[in-house]
């Protein structure tokens, strides 16, 4: 418990009491959203770390990744520099990732199938590691996830509502992104405002309104529906360091 | 006011009448929806438990939340769960709304899961169904209250959940048909405006009899405070056609939410401003008894006293008071007086078409 909370550790509340932290998150919904400007993948890097560090959390933590945007390489790269070896994971069960790049439901019949089939092998997951209290499911990224449903809003909110259930009756915790700008012209706005329903914390990340900086990327805003004290709203700027 | 439409709900219908309906609308500015229903849904389940209502039973139409949050939820508001079979049933839409669980069990691909017995708890499983869904209410809503004239609330969570899974004109004939039920007393159900048209929502609200408006303080201040406080509006139409507007402040404190006036707020502002103001705004009674008695100008004339405009020279009454030499010196100066004027030309009429500005140069 040494190590140096970060700013956006504190804004999440994994820096406090190991009790607390781990009642705060368990059973939420996290919502990343990000958009072109200023990507959220770094969040939910983040976030996949703090859910697997065996010395933060406790060991029995299991994550359950189904991956839309990137290949199991990708993640595995970056959680490497952060110190978090995925393959590792893998290996000890502990990650279990489903590759979905190539998911695609053919007809209007086959999405529904398609997602219940999805739905089915993480629930056969998350039951095969129900005896493990701290289960959580990273969906990257729900746009994606609609375009394999062949852009039918309805079947993947019904999904997401599925993965929900799974909340109160395992108390999993899900961890989402979607990217909010492209939803952002005519009547399609509505699958971001009804993510945002579903989730218990939203991270929000934002180019700064006063234009780009060297320095600066953007902004993270923190709303976080807590169950005592109403929401807290947190603004963090963060930055993007250049990896050599 | 909070209470005086779950005092509205409570009273329920008259004979030949609809029930009284409400629906609550939130947007993602201001979440507070949920919260809104959950205290109208225990104030309701107290009156109904303590047998103070018309209805002797309420129906929760469960679709965004699970059966062991509303048991939490009772558990939390000092409800006893053990006895809440007698005025409560739970129809869970929540669990498995499209039959999913249902298929893959069946194919052996996941177990079947524990349920908890604690509420008096039915399984809908396909909710796209909604003349199903409208005989289970009554089936749900009979089993509590028996045959005959006693009657039942139902409560919906939320209705727009309902619109994703069917069309509008469905959901709303499915509401009138429990409205317009005689044995249905009161229905009250939970809408996120901001994912529907302006058709949808009106079509709602001209379903109910009362509406209340969950908004956010105002658009200006800042984001924190719009999640923990808002403003609650609510319109109720009254049986002679009178419609009754109130706004009320709340905040959401430790799970349960308060309500407070407007005016308590207003009141508190102004109270609190006072002491910062460096003027004394109140006057004493000695200060008001002295005001009283100042003259205004002008306020003798009425009393049978000379005119007495000041113009800067002495006035008469003075002059003449003053020495007879001076006086008849100063009476003759005061005959003299007068205006002499001579125009230009006959010509010319006063003020002429020329521009008094030609001159200048601009």
């Amino acid at each position: 418990m040494n190590r140096p909370a970060t700013l956006l550790d504190e804004a999440l509340g994994f820096d406090d009491g190991e009790s607390n932290s781990r009642q705060r998150r368990v059973g939420r919904v996290f919502l990343v959203e990000d958009c072109v400007e200023t990507s959220g993948a770094f969040v939910l890097h983040h976030l996949i770390k703090r859910f697997l560090s065996p010395n933060h959390s406790s060991s029995d933590s299991v994550v359950i990744f189904v991956a839309f945007a990137q290949p199991f390489s990708h993640y595995d790269r970056i959680l490497r520099k952060m110190g978090c070896n995925l393959a590792v994971q893998r290996e000890n069960k502990r990650l279990i990732f489903f590759d979905m790049l190539m998911l695609e439901c053919p007809d209007d019949d086959g999405v529904e199938g398609g997602l219940i089939a999805l739905y089915g092998n993480i629930h056969k997951a998350v039951e095969a590691n129900s005896i493990n209290k701290n289960i959580t499911i990273i969906i990257d990224d729900i746009s994606l996830l609609e375009v394999a449903a062949n852009g039918s809003t309805k079947d993947v909110l019904n999904f997401m509502h599925y993965c929900h259930t799974l909340t109160t009756q395992f108390g999993c915790t899900i961890i989402t992104v979607i990217h909010e700008d492209i939803y952002s012209n005519g009547d399609e706005f509505t699958l971001p405002i009804q993510m945002e329903y579903l989730a218990d914390i939203t991270l929000k990340a934002e180019p700064l309104v006063t234009g780009l900086a060297a320095d600066i990327h953007g902004q993270l805003t923190e709303v976080d529906l807590e169950k005592d004290c109403g929401k807290a709203y947190n603004a963090i700027v963060f930055k993007n360091e250049r990896r050599r | 006011m909070a209470d005086a439409i779950c005092r509205v709900l409570r009273d329920g219908a008259l004979e030949g009448e609809h029930a009284t309906s409400l629906t609550i609308n939130d947007s993602v500015d201001s979440p507070f929806g949920p919260i809104v229903f959950d205290y109208i849904f225990t104030q309701l389940s107290s009156f109904i438990s303590s047998e103070k209502s018309q209805s002797r039973g309420i129906v929760l139409v469960s679709f965004a939340r699970s059966p062991s949050s509303t048991a939490e939820l009772l558990n939390t508001r000092g409800t006893d769960i053990a006895t809440s079979h007698q005025w409560l049933s739970v129809l869970d839409c929540y669990t498995d709304p499209l039959g999913w669980k249902e298929q893959l069990k069946e194919r052996g691909a996941i177990k079947t899961p524990s349920t908890e017995a604690s509420l008096n708890l039915n399984l809908c499983k396909d909710v796209r169904n909604l003349d199903d869904l409208f005989s289970q209410i009554l089936v749900l809503g009979k089993g509590l209250v028996g045959e005959g004239k006693t009657r039942f609330s139902v409560a919906i969570d939320s209705v727009s959940e309902m619109l994703r899974h069917t069309s509008l004109s469905s959901v709303s004939s499915l509401i009138n048909n429990l409205r317009s039920h005689a044995q249905v007393s009161s229905i009250f159900w939970l809408l996120h405006s901001d994912l529907h048209d302006i058709k949808t929502t009106s079509a709602f609200e001209y379903m109910s009899s009362m509406v209340a408006n969950v908004k956010p303080l105002s658009t200006t201040t800042n984001a924190e405070q719009n999640y923990k406080k808002g403003q609650f509006h609510a319109s109720l139409k009254r049986r002679n056609g009178r419609v009754r507007v109130m706004v009320e402040e709340f905040s959401n404190e430790q799970s349960q939410i308060k309500f407070t006036s407007m005016n308590a707020v207003e009141n508190a502002i102004t109270q609190s401003l006072v002491p910062k103001v460096q003027f004394n705004m109140q006057l004493s009674d000695k200060e008001k008894s002295d005001r009283a008695k100042v003259v205004l100008p002008f306020e003798h004339q009425e009393m049978d006293k000379s005119v007495q405009i000041y113009d800067g020279r002495k006035s008469l009454t003075e002059v003449k008071h003053e020495s007879n030499g001076e006086n008849l010196k100063k009476q003759e100066e005061f005959e003299r007086g007068e205006i002499i004027y001579f125009r230009d030309s006959d010509d010319e009429m006063p003020d002429s078409d020329e521009d008094p500005d030609d001159d200048l140069d601009i």
